[in-house]
């Protein structure tokens, strides 16, 4: 297989392969692989350490117990497993329908060289980088004590609806314009109309991206716990919400108050709910990354 | 050639004319109209709901009590409302997210965009992205529990149990896939031409890389430091479970601080009268918030359009 | 347009300029027809289509006659497509796009502010470069039309009648659930064609309908072609002038004039019957491009 292009490297004038400075070059290289791997690798002592931390309390008790202040051995999360349901719930209640059509109308409705248009994007670009805890200020203004929701699931719901609706407009609107324009252009050459061609073609050709970007908004609304400090969900809640006016709390906010306490118990307790709050969330990114492996490449 | 047009006055007979009157488009159209509409009352409300009760802050206590005094005690007898120290700790803590975050998130791009194969980057990337997705307040635990305890106790021997430097570093580690990844999408979106260009002038790899790639997507990496330094500011479960509630003027990562986030998150979460001056104050501190990531985001904004602009 | 022209005297100016031309007279079918458009469908009086401040088609004057199949040949950029599209307002779809002077559809200004589009589109169907099946089942993409017209009809056997008359029923009956993007592009074309005419358009503009297909796919649409125009007014546009020459009665040649600035704005050069543009073009333009001089 040799053959006589393979001319001895020594004698070779142009280096073609080292480009003169290889050593730099190569530490370099490293250099720039270190960078990556030190998130790699804290993201994997963390999953580490608080699966060895947790492991003696990952247990039926710590979904089937509620939290107990004077009993941590005997504790559960019961109460914000459920909490965290109900909220979570009426967030996507409020969310996906507000999130979706706000999309649609940026993305098929609205004339996208209006200056509203460029207004309304500017502004949702924003509300995705407000500081999470100012919208606890808004929901504690407004909804808690403006219109007397008080500290409730609902006033949670719906402030991390709000929370939420950029991340679930701006992906929406990325599945829509994935959407071959060809087939838009089809339905409405048949008479259809602007509505009935959204409706029957491009959004259903849309839904596997929605999905996607839905999942991964709600499980950032699952993992949010700034705004619900301002919220009342910090206080001592050993019962399962019974209704959208009912108190409540949720697993972050649990772990939060575990982090608090002193004992040792606690913290174990913590890492125990840490790793539960982590599954679950690591599987919704599964099913969302699934998802989107599923429908590539459909047209 | 005289064409001849059928005057279409007589209603009902041109055939082209609407047969039935289609409201429902109509009510659609005001329906998802009203929808996008949600994001600006967003806006408008957020704007409300800290600036109503601030006005009434700043009623009772002198802005300039407030902007340039170092005394933040609300809860002692003769409460004192000076926010220097929460801008310092926010400050310190967002310092030291920086100096992690900037060259491990550059670092981590310039690698994924430039040197990963397509097959490596399948992985990286979404691994990395799985940094983003951790709740804060895990963050938050594992700095006080883990890094403190046992990564910087050995090294510091005298650091305080709740200290800035740990939650600095977490944070800094937390922002790295924002930065990551806004510099990476800069960089992609640097013509291929380009590079060709420097290779073909003899560059290396890494001379390309950072005389050619960086400069050219460097408006796009500056937005993304900008947002990741924004989302370090706005962040509040990490240090408020890690570095302490303690306001503190001072320049030593090795103590407690407390942040303008973790005030707010500290006295809203605790019982305080509505109404009374320290319940406004989590208004005005939040205002101050406000408008700080505010200004930041709009700089990241207006830079990221600045690139898309230049490459497309 | 009154000239009435010798059915013979064309053959002789092809025979003269045989060497280098295109072999295209072959494809040549049917009789010699009138100059004049005698039942006329629609109706255009200097039309300009705009895309902001560019001009894209300029000026075109032109009568398209009822069940003929009127081609529309010329070389890129030359806004035939363009055109096309705004018979039945899917320019409209183009933010900027706008068109002036005079386009009437049985006498009424398709333009008119008291117009509704819709109305329009589904008078004058369209069919697509690229066969823009739905991701639905063929079932569903012949009946969508009708449906969302809200047209009463046995669903069943219209499906039927249009999948036959598209000449695919024979090829999809046992498989109607069965997903559109299963079938060949060929057939997906002819799905395309039974969609369009599900909902009893008068007129079926295509756009370059057989751009991507095979030859012999290509040869099952052109006779679907020649078949539907018994029933409809049929206006398409292609590259291909043996396709122009082998379906069409009428054909139209356009061409870009590029400006100043080196803009490009496409403009009707030559109209007539199809016969006679390929054997005795009037203009030197039509005259080099079908012998292949240009484009």
């Amino acid at each position: 297989m040799t053959t006589t292009l393979d001319t001895a490297p020594d004698s070779a004038p142009v280096d073609l392969e080292g480009n003169g400075q290889p050593l730099v070059d190569k530490t370099f290289r490293w250099i720039l692989f270190l960078c990556l791997a030190v998130g790699i690798i804290f993201l994997a002592v963390l999953l580490a350490y608080v699966t060895i931390k947790g492991w003696p309390r990952l247990t039926p008790t710590l979904w089937e117990n509620m939290p107990s202040i004077r009993r941590p051995e005997r504790a559960g999360a019961q109460s914000a497993i459920t909490g965290t349901l109900w909220v979570i719930a009426f967030t996507a209640l409020f969310a996906l329908p507000i999130g979706f059509l706000g999309a649609v109308y940026m993305e098929e409705y609205a004339n996208p060289a209006s200056r509203f248009t460029r207004f309304v994007e500017i502004n949702i670009q924003n509300l995705a980088a407000v500081p999470s805890i100012v919208y606890g200020i808004l929901g504690l203004a407004i909804f808690a004590r403006a219109l007397a929701l008080g500290q409730t699931v609902i006033t949670a719901g719906l402030t991390l609806a709000l929370l939420v609706l950029p991340v679930i407009i701006v992906s929406t609107r990325e599945a829509l314009r994935a959407v071959p324009q060809n087939i838009r252009h089809g339905s409405l050459a048949l008479g259809a109309t602007l509505w009935q061609t959204t409706w029957r073609q491009t959004m259903p050709a849309a839904i596997p991206g929605m999905a996607t970007g839905t999942i991964l908004a709600l499980s950032r609304a699952i993992g949010e716990a700034a705004p619900l400090l301002l919220l009342g969900a910090v206080s001592f809640i050993s019962f399962n919400p019974t209704g959208p006016f009912s108190a409540y709390t949720t697993l972050p906010i649990q772990i939060f108050n575990w982090t608090k306490e002193s004992r040792e118990e606690f913290q174990i307790l913590a890492s125990a709910t840490i790793v539960l709050l982590l599954v679950i969330l690591l599987a919704m990114n599964a099913v969302a990354i699934l998802i989107r492996n599923r429908t590539q490449k459909r047209w | 050639m005289t064409t001849t047009l059928v005057e279409s006055a007589p209603g009902g007979l041109n055939p082209l004319r609407q047969t039935k009157p289609r409201y429902g488009e109509k009510v659609i159209r005001v329906i998802l109209f009203a929808a996008a509409a949600v994001s600006i009352l967003t806006t408008f409300g957020i704007v409300i709901s800290v600036l109503i009760p601030s006005l009434e802050f700043f009623a009772e206590i002198p802005i300039t009590e407030f902007l340039f005094t170092t005394t933040w005690t609300p809860l002692f007898a003769n409460p004192q409302y000076g926010v220097l120290p929460l801008i310092m700790g926010t400050l310190v803590i967002t310092l030291i997210a920086v100096l992690i975050a900037i060259p491990l998130g550059l670092g981590s791009a310039i690698y994924l965009s430039e040197y990963a194969s397509p097959k490596a980057r399948k992985v990286l990337k979404p691994t990395l992205e799985v940094l983003a997705g951790i709740p804060t307040v895990v963050f938050g635990f594992f700095a006080l529990e883990f890094i403190t305890e046992f990564v910087l106790k050995p090294i510091f021997p005298g650091i305080q149990v709740f200290n800035a430097l740990s939650a600095g570093i977490v944070m800094g580690i937390m922002i790295i896939p924002t930065i990551a990844s806004l510099s990476e999408d800069a960089m992609a979106a640097v013509p291929a031409g380009l590079r060709d260009g420097a290779y073909a002038l003899g560059a290396t790899k890494r001379q390309t890389a950072l005389r050619v790639v960086v400069p050219a997507a460097l408006s796009g990496i500056v937005a993304a430091f900008v947002l990741g330094i924004s989302r370090a500011i706005g962040e509040t479960m990490i240090v408020t479970v890690a570095a302490g509630l303690q306001p503190n003027m001072t320049l030593n990562p090795l103590e407690g601080m407390q942040t303008m986030t973790s005030y707010i998150a500290a006295a809203g979460a605790g019982d305080v009268a509505t109404g009374s001056i320290e319940y406004k104050s989590i208004f005005a501190v939040g205002l101050l918030l406000f408008v700080i990531t505010f200004f930041m985001n709009m700089v990241s904004i207006r830079l990221v359009r600045k690139y898309r602009q230049a490459y497309q | 347009m009154s000239e009435i022209h010798e059915p013979d005297a064309p053959q002789s100016t092809s025979d003269m300029a045989m060497t280098g031309r295109m072999d295209v007279s072959a494809a040549l079918e049917g009789v010699d027809i009138s100059e004049t458009v005698s039942n006329i469908v629609f109706d255009l009086a200097n039309v300009r289509v705009f895309y902001g401040d560019f001009e894209a088609v300029r000026d075109v004057t032109m009568q398209i006659g009822r069940n003929e199949i009127t081609a529309f040949i010329g070389p890129s950029g030359c806004g035939k497509s363009t055109l096309l599209r705004s018979f039945n307002r899917m320019n409209d779809l183009i933010p900027g796009a706008r068109v002036e002077g005079l386009l009437a559809y049985h006498g009424f200004d398709i333009y008119a502010p008291d117009v509704d589009p819709i109305e329009v589109r589904r008078r004058i169907g369209m069919v697509f470069q690229k066969p823009n099946v739905f991701p639905k089942s063929i079932y569903e993409n012949v009946a969508y039309g009708p449906k969302v017209n809200g047209m009463k009809v046995n669903m069943d056997d219209l499906v039927e009648e249009c999948l036959t008359r598209a000449a695919l029923w024979d090829e999809v009956k046992d498989d109607l659930k069965k997903s559109a993007y299963a079938l060949s592009g060929g057939q997906q074309q002819r799905l395309v064609i039974a969609r369009c005419i599900a909902v009893k358009p008068e007129v079926i503009l295509m756009d370059e309908p057989c751009a991507s297909l095979d030859p012999i796919a290509t040869a099952k649409i052109e006779d679907l072609m020649k078949e539907l125009a018994k029933d409809y007014t049929i206006v398409i546009v292609t590259h291909n002038m043996q396709q122009a020459a082998r379906v069409s009665e009428r054909t139209a040649f356009f061409t870009a004039d590029v400006d100043a600035n080196g803009v490009r704005h496409g403009r009707l050069v030559e109209y007539g019957p199809t016969r006679r543009i390929f054997t005795a073009p009037h203009d030197p333009r039509t005259e080099d491009y079908i012998s292949g001089r240009f484009g």
